[in-house]
């Protein structure tokens, strides 16, 4: 690590956190998150207008933090960085407006990323003074979160990221979700379900893994579909009240969060060898799931597989992320993006910079 | 020297000096790219202002009334522009800049601002004669109702000039936020004028899946 690499500041506003990070190279200075998600538990999700109004609230005292966090001034900055996609289109022009306006006011050249990309970019940062974590490519990356349910080929990270399948309707974060309203538990999901599912029996109900029947294999082989899912959860549990007996809510959330692990780490560790790709990288809040966490490390030590995980504060949506991969395009020797890229809530993965 | 941006409508930016007026100024009334233009015309306008972005005092940003999305692209753009080069923003009601614009144009009647906030309703504000200044006087608004509720919103509507508003000029903006200063105005409060709180809908109970 040399003072050269460059130090640049990452915006992220995708979903319902306002991140800003700030990275030397591959060293972590500060990552700084302000989120709304207390602001959406009432309505048992993101809503869209909650968490753009809430960004444009959050982001000079995050940008403010960041900054004295990270100890360098605007001044210092070799770029800026903002995710421009995929996301909440009104959530992402928070981001975009206010990274274009402060790379026109300092000067700097500004790097319109992919949100997913970023992801796995998180991967390259060393939060030590010893510099940065050697990643190996190809590597297959599993992204989850509340928005996103993803599987990648990343052969390099600034120049080639394939998308192999996604889900086709919710995302795992979202089916956490809607299961754990099913179960009368609070939003988010997740932690909900993960704690109730505890002291439950995995294997107690059997529920469907989404996508994977022969049939489903040949079309949708690294997709993902929760939507099936959920309803099992709720007819399963109907079927109990309408009986007149108690729903064993932690043995549910056992057995729904064993679905869910096992249908994403299967698909990731085939991905892994069917392309002979001996690397996984997980990413996404979902990453914070106990059972996810521990399927994965298992499967993957029996296939061979070396699997990463980054810290948790660098798995949920941040900017300092944005910042990483913004720091290899400028490191790759890639032009900024310029000022008229648009926010897009669809952006391919194969669109690293925008 | 100022930065003025407003996106109430459009999107619509300039660089305004109190004494030599509007130095450069550039606008659309497309309402749908407010993040896309907003950069280059910061940018293009610095330019041909041949303005150093630390050689400005303050921004001055519209703060509404205006639909959720494109409103909050300036907002946020013009608290990030403040902040790069450490200056104030300064907040300014967009139909005062419009009211104001009309004054600019010679046109001194009362007048009725009129814009667009989708979903079949207008946003609204009333000015009397200017004062002793020559800055717009807001009687009413700004406020939000039908097209047909202005009747009942607005008191002795038949004394205004209606003025339907398609874009906020920021150049207007600015030259209001540059006259409002040394005179003391107020300027507007920091929560964005939206009018409108956000669709939601509190989360109920699951529906059934079985019949």
């Amino acid at each position: 690590m040399t003072e050269a690499a460059p130090l640049v500041l990452g915006i992220e506003t995708s979903c319902d956190e306002t991140g800003v990070g700030v990275v030397r190279g591959t060293r972590l200075l500060a990552n700084v998150i302000a989120s709304s998600m207390e602001q959406h538990a009432r309505y048992g999700g993101v809503v869209p207008e909650v968490a753009a109004r809430a960004h444009l609230e959050a982001l000079t005292p995050t940008l403010t933090t960041a900054l004295d966090e990270a100890g360098v001034t605007l001044d210092e900055l070799d770029a800026i960085a903002v995710t421009s996609g995929p996301g909440l289109s009104g959530a992402l022009m928070v981001g975009v407006g206010a990274a274009k306006a402060l790379a026109v006011a300092t000067g700097k050249p500004l790097y319109a990323v992919n949100h997913l990309v970023g992801h796995v970019g998180a991967d390259v940062l060393s939060t030590g003074d010893d510099g940065g974590a050697e990643v190996e490519y190809p590597t297959i990356a599993l992204l989850v979160s509340g928005g996103h349910t993803s599987l990648l080929l990343v052969r390099d990270l600034i120049s080639d990221v394939e998308l192999l399948g996604e889900t086709i309707d919710d995302a795992a974060g979202e089916a956490f979700d809607k299961v754990a309203r099913l179960l009368g538990l609070p939003y988010p999901g997740g932690p909900q379900i993960d704690a109730a599912a505890a002291s439950g029996d995995p294997t107690a109900i059997r529920f469907p893994r989404g996508l994977s029947l022969p049939k489903d294999m040949a079309e949708h082989r690294y997709d993902f579909s929760f939507s099936g899912l959920k309803t099992a959860v709720a007819r399963w549990v109907e079927q109990r009240q309408d009986a007149g007996e108690p729903v064993p809510v932690a043995d549910v959330a056992a057995s729904f969060r064993e679905a869910v692990a096992d249908v994403l780490v299967t698909k990731a560790i085939a991905a892994c060898n069917d392309l002979g790709v001996p690397r996984l990288l997980l990413g996404g809040g979902v990453v914070a799931n106990a059972r996810v966490r521990a399927l994965a490390e298992q499967r993957a030590d029996a296939a061979g597989i070396a699997l990463r995980i980054p810290p948790l504060s660098l798995c949920t949506d941040n900017g300092a992320m944005i910042a990483a991969l913004g720091a290899q395009l400028v490191a790759g020797g890639r032009p900024p993006s310029g000022l008229g890229f648009a926010a897009d809530s669809t952006l391919p993965v194969t669109d690293i910079q925008a | 020297m100022l930065l003025a941006i407003d996106t109430s409508i459009g999107t619509s930016v300039a660089v305004v000096d109190r004494d030599r007026g509007v130095l450069a100024e550039r606008a659309t009334s497309d309402t749908r790219s407010h993040a896309e233009v907003i950069g280059a015309y910061i940018d293009e306008c610095l330019g041909e202002a041949q303005v150093a972005a630390s050689a400005l005092s303050a921004v001055a940003i519209g703060m509404g009334p205006g639909p959720f999305t494109g409103l909050r692209v300036g907002i946020a753009a013009a608290n990030a522009f403040a902040f790069g080069i450490g200056r104030p923003v300064v907040r300014v009601v967009s139909h005062d800049a419009v009211a104001f614009a009309e004054l600019r144009a010679g046109r001194r009647d009362p007048v009725l601002v009129v814009s667009d906030a989708r979903r079949r309703e207008v946003y609204w504000s009333t000015y009397a004669a200017p004062d002793s200044e020559g800055l717009p006087k807001r009687v009413q608004g700004p406020a939000l109702t039908r097209p047909d509720g202005l009747e009942d919103a607005v008191t002795r509507l038949d004394e205004y000039r209606r003025v339907d508003a398609s874009e906020v000029s920021a150049g207007a903006l600015g030259m209001l936020a540059e006259t409002m200063h040394p005179h003391g105005r107020e300027f507007a409060a920091s929560e964005p004028l939206y009018l409108r709180s956000p669709d939601v809908t509190l989360a109920k109970a699951p529906k059934r899946v079985t019949g």
